[in-house]
């Protein structure tokens, strides 16, 4: 018999789209040639770059001498902060942040407190919501960026990234936003929303591994991270990656052609979902908004359960889903996305993320709530925190 | 993410003696929801040995199969015998854990010493 294999973690990884993998083949073989080399074998890989470019540009609306490549978002976010920071010191020494920012955007701006940098976080609301009041208090004089995230990719969260970037940029300050969760899975547009900066990456799009790109309006200036050669107008030294690159390129053309169907039918599979869980489980909690939250996002909580336990349960039964539990993360700690928008402890320790990709549909829902609730049944009975709950009942 | 050592896995799939003793001679809890581990074992006291032990865990993978196994080598030892499992031996038992697991989750061996200090007390 085939075991069963439902991969709902597609944000910790999800497969290449097989059209990708096609556009990336010949980049090994043929076209090996580097794109600085001014004979044929360059040009022809120098080509594929500009196409490239041209096609990452296309799903943010930007232009394309706008993108630089890198090799990762944490790469991209580290660029934006490091290097704006680093570039516009004269100019002043305060940051603004939020809460729920990923790691590679929380983490550097420790670095540059570090050096001298003072870093506003901004609290969230339950939703994971920031208050465009609070963003305007918290720019001053001093203040040379505002870093926020266009959508969680924990809760999906989505902020409400125009009039969030407006605030800033019409009190002068670079605006940047890490979109990593959300392009391929929302409409953006950094014309008309006036961003400054923006991070995107190859494989949350079903693209490959290592290929990124950090999107640099022009008119900011950058220090640059690695120093070398003028590849990416020097702001990003190295050789490119051209395989990586070419299919970040098709993988963002795909998303950018297909965005309004992938957006319904994420929505549809993970509502149903949702819907699915909550008539077929007692005890859940939703984590995040309910409705203002990326397509392909679902967070819930299991009370009285821990959330490694329930994760390894639905692994034996072939369903591949991550969770925000202190037990699943390296450092021992319950998600602080989920302590920032203000989840109990236990709760938070109980949560699942299910992240949806272009291959679960309609069908699986049933065998996954099926499981979902055998395995909290069968953990709930061997839980203390059950067990007093059903004595004071 | 480090894998478990397939006793572990096999404790977690079958976790033994799930449960609470009712009217029991002992019991002993360890751990909170805040750290993400929480373990209550019951134990069962007759002629000086450990007749039965069960327990109910809140936790991961690890915490489970170690309450599991914990009660497999607690079942028929003397007390004194089973005052001398440490958590060390749990973890050996059970073929090893993850480094970040061996404080956090490995409170197996506590939570019975717990038990048997609290039929020691009660007895006075």
């Amino acid at each position: 018999m085939k075991m069963t294999i439902i991969n709902m973690d597609n944000m910790a990884g999800s497969h290449l789209d097989e059209k990708v993998i096609a556009s990336m083949e010949p980049y090994f073989s043929f076209h090996y040639g580097n794109p600085s080399s001014s004979h044929d074998l360059g040009i022809a890989t120098g080509k594929a770059l500009n196409e490239a470019r041209e096609k990452v540009a296309g799903l943010i609306s930007a232009d394309a001498d706008d993108i630089i490549f890198t090799s990762s978002a944490t790469e991209s976010n580290n660029l934006a902060l490091k290097g704006l920071a680093m570039a516009g010191r004269k100019k002043g020494n305060h940051i603004v942040t939020s809460a729920t920012e990923h790691f590679s955007i929380l983490n550097p701006l420790k670095t540059l407190q570090k050096e001298g940098f003072t870093v506003t976080i901004l609290p969230v609301d339950n939703y994971g919501l920031i208050d465009p009041i609070a963003l305007d208090k918290a720019i001053n004089d001093h203040t040379i960026l505002v870093s926020i995230q266009t959508a969680n990719p924990e809760i999906g969260t989505i902020q409400t990234i125009d009039e969030l970037a407006a605030i800033a940029i019409e009190r002068g300050v670079p605006f940047h936003t890490d979109a990593t969760a959300a392009a391929g899975w929302m409409p953006i547009d950094v014309k008309k929303t006036k961003i400054s900066l923006l991070t995107l990456a190859g494989d949350q799009l079903n693209g490959p591994r290592g290929s990124a790109a950090l999107y640099v309006k022009a008119g900011h200036r950058l220090q640059p991270l690695l120093e070398g050669g003028i590849q990416e107008r020097g702001l990003r030294s190295g050789t490119e990656n051209v395989p990586a690159i070419v299919g970040f390129g098709e993988a963002a053309h795909l998303a950018q052609q297909s965005i309004h169907e992938r957006v319904k039918k994420m929505a549809s599979v993970r509502d149903n979902l949702k819907e699915s869980f909550f008539s077929e489980i007692p005890y859940l909690h939703i984590n995040g908004h309910p409705e203002k939250r990326l397509p392909n996002n679902l967070n819930i909580s299991v009370q009285f359960v821990e959330g490694e336990a329930l994760l390894m349960r639905l692994n034996m039964a072939g369903i591949y889903v991550s969770s925000g539990s202190s037990c699943t993360s390296q450092a021992l700690k319950a998600s602080h996305v989920l302590t920032a928008i203000g989840v109990p402890p236990e709760l938070a320790q109980g949560s699942l993320l299910f992240t949806l990709g272009v291959g679960n549909s309609l069908e699986e829902v049933p065998y996954v709530t099926a499981e979902l609730s055998k395995a909290a049944e069968l953990l709930r009975n061997m839980s203390p925190l059950y067990q007093q709950f059903k004595k004071g009942e | 993410m480090q894998a478990y050592s397939d006793k572990v896995m096999e404790h977690f799939k079958n976790p033994r003696n799930i449960g609470e003793i009712e009217e029991p001679d002992g019991i002993g809890e360890v751990g909170n929801p805040v750290c993400g581990d929480m373990m209550k074992f019951t134990i069962k006291v007759a002629d000086n040995r450990i007749k039965d032990v069960k327990y109910l865990t809140f936790g991961c993978g690890a915490a489970i199969a170690v309450s599991s196994i914990v009660s497999e080598m607690a079942i028929g030892k003397t007390l004194e015998e089973a005052r001398q499992i440490t958590n060390k031996q749990v973890a050996e038992e059970l073929g090893g854990l993850p480094g970040n697991k061996m404080h956090c989750s490995n409170l197996g061996a506590d939570a019975l010493h717990k038990a048997i200090e609290d039929y020691i007390n009660k007895k006075k």
